[in-house]
């Protein structure tokens, strides 16, 4: 499969949730991939055609604000998130210490239902961050709400 | 609970008892947990600290299980009972003393299982056992971690497992570490050979306090690396053959010294209980390396009127924080030698009368 940016092999397969439990597949070789994860989460939405060309060198997360730099340098991550804002980067890491990159073992026990929802809020949470950061508050309001619907539910 | 309570008791991991108890002291398995909605222990605000803490206390107050697990807040601990608790293995250095803000642990009578709250990850679950015994600290460590799993919304990627601050750590944030007292291997020169082994196959070995602490008195952490891509079972079932074996190597070196030079081993731990006996200035150091001597030469059958258990007491009572707590006052270095020398002569009178 190639690349839905240039030319390459696409080598790392996203499933991105989105809201109202619909999911979109992106498929992208690693350079691409590594720009992706680091643009704003609207851009993602949508329109992929158009790669970023201006994407920020050194690329936050959006939750926690750390740099993968950051991360380099200290060893320990800011946040959960972390492991997805900086995936690309973090893959290579992990096969190097641990020789594998999927979990094989326990998954917390609560049942299934427990789970769309709580990688829902995840996404809601990153998405609310961004929106306040952008002053689109109107939008940022209606995510919030929708946060305490499921945290309450 | 006044910690002071704890002082007389040995603590599940210096019980002495347990599978293969000649040579293995404790079994250690620990969990890495954090909370989704958090930032890691080390980028949260003292406010979300105080979150992280009051979570955590509620759900190890109303977890389901069938022991009560006390919490103490370290930050309102003196430093001497900070260094009491890692000396009884049941928080680490870094909780102790390194990280800041708010912080704690809870931990059950028996000293035999600990949630430490926010040191680098939220939640540090721990199971210690004496002996060799992953089996039973894992069904007792997944007991735990199910009943505070269901009031505490843990961090699960579906790729990554359980997300942990250092990736060092993530998927099944499990570390199993088991304390070996390996005299022998390091008499006959081989224990170099037998890590030289471990670390090519991923296995850490730490000593006594572990990450960057000396062996003391011939005790060794050995401990698995590798935390993501097998499962728990595994990931035990791997650092158990590995035990077997350097427990196999560790009782022929045993038997070989027995049928070389008995005499002289013999001399040795008459020599050791001498020293620890009669000086009135003596280390923690040199106590570890002197117990180590006595230790093995009660599995050896050379003494028989020194139990196992008592070596693990003075163990563990000549410890700094744990001689300051028994003299009931602050010590410095020189004054600690002396008080532990004191107090090494008084017990082993102690233990020699009785067995007159």
């Amino acid at each position: 499969m190639k690349c839905q940016r240039c030319p390459k092999q696409a080598t790392l397969h996203i499933t991105e949730v989105l809201p109202e439990e619909r999911f979109e597949e992106v498929h992208l070789c690693e350079d691409c991939a590594k720009k992706y994860l680091y643009e704003p989460q609207q851009k993602k939405h949508g329109k992929l055609a158009a790669a970023d060309e201006d994407a920020p060198a050194g690329a936050r997360c959006p939750a926690c604000g750390i740099t993968f730099l950051e991360f380099r340098n200290h060893g320990r991550f800011g946040c959960p998130h972390d492991y997805d804002a900086f995936r690309a980067d973090l893959l290579p890491l992990l096969e190097g210490v641990h020789g594998e990159t999927r979990h094989a073992g326990k998954a917390p026990r609560r049942g299934p239902r427990a789970k769309p929802a709580q990688s829902e809020l995840t996404h809601l949470r990153q998405q609310l961050h961004t929106l306040v950061t952008e002053e689109k508050y109107e939008e940022a309001a209606r995510v919030r709400d929708r946060i305490r619907q499921l945290e309450e539910g | 609970m006044n910690l002071d309570s704890l002082l007389p008791n040995l603590g599940e991991w210096l019980r002495g008892t347990g599978p293969e108890s000649d040579a293995v002291v404790s079994t250690r398995i620990r969990l890495a947990r954090n909370l989704a909605d958090y930032p890691f222990t080390g980028r949260g605000s003292n406010a979300q600290k105080a979150e992280t803490v009051a979570r955590a206390k509620e759900a190890v107050a109303k977890a389901d299980l069938p022991y009560r697990l006390d919490y103490h807040d370290v930050p309102g601990l003196p430093a001497l009972d900070r260094q009491f608790l890692v000396e009884r293995q049941l928080i680490s250095r870094e909780l102790a003393a390194v990280v800041e803000g708010p912080r704690g642990v809870a931990f059950d009578a028996q000293e035999s299982v600990s949630v430490m709250v926010n040191e680098e990850d939220h939640l540090r679950l721990q199971v210690l056992r004496s002996g060799f015994a992953l089996e039973e600290a894992w069904a007792d460590i997944d007991r735990l971690d199910d009943a505070l799993e269901a009031r505490l919304p843990y961090a699960f990627h579906p790729q990554f497992g359980y997300l942990t601050a250092c990736p060092t750590n993530v998927g099944t944030g499990l570390r199993a570490s088991v304390m070996l007292h390996l005299p022998a291997l390091g008499l006959t020169k081989q224990i170099d050979k037998v890590f030289r082994a471990l670390q090519k196959i991923n296995l850490a070995v730490r000593g006594l306090h572990g990450e960057g602490s000396r062996a003391f008195g011939d005790l060794y952490q050995i401990s698995n690396q590798v935390t993501l891509g097998k499962s728990e079972a595994k990931i035990l079932g791997e650092i158990r053959e590995v035990i077997l074996t350097i427990l196999q190597y560790e009782r022929q070196a045993r038997t070989v010294l027995l049928k070389e030079r008995r005499q002289a081993e013999q001399d040795r731990v008459a020599r050791a209980l001498g020293t620890l006996g009669s000086a009135t200035m003596i280390t923690a150091e040199e106590t570890m390396e002197l117990l180590s001597v006595v230790r093995l030469g009660i599995h050896l059958r050379l003494i028989d009127d020194v139990p196992a258990t008592a070596v693990n007491q003075l163990f563990i009572q000549t410890q700094a924080a744990h001689l300051q707590k028994l003299v009931g006052h602050p010590l410095d270095g020189e004054e600690r030698n002396a008080a532990r020398a004191k107090y090494l002569k008084t017990r082993l009178r102690e233990l020699g009368s009785s067995r007159q």
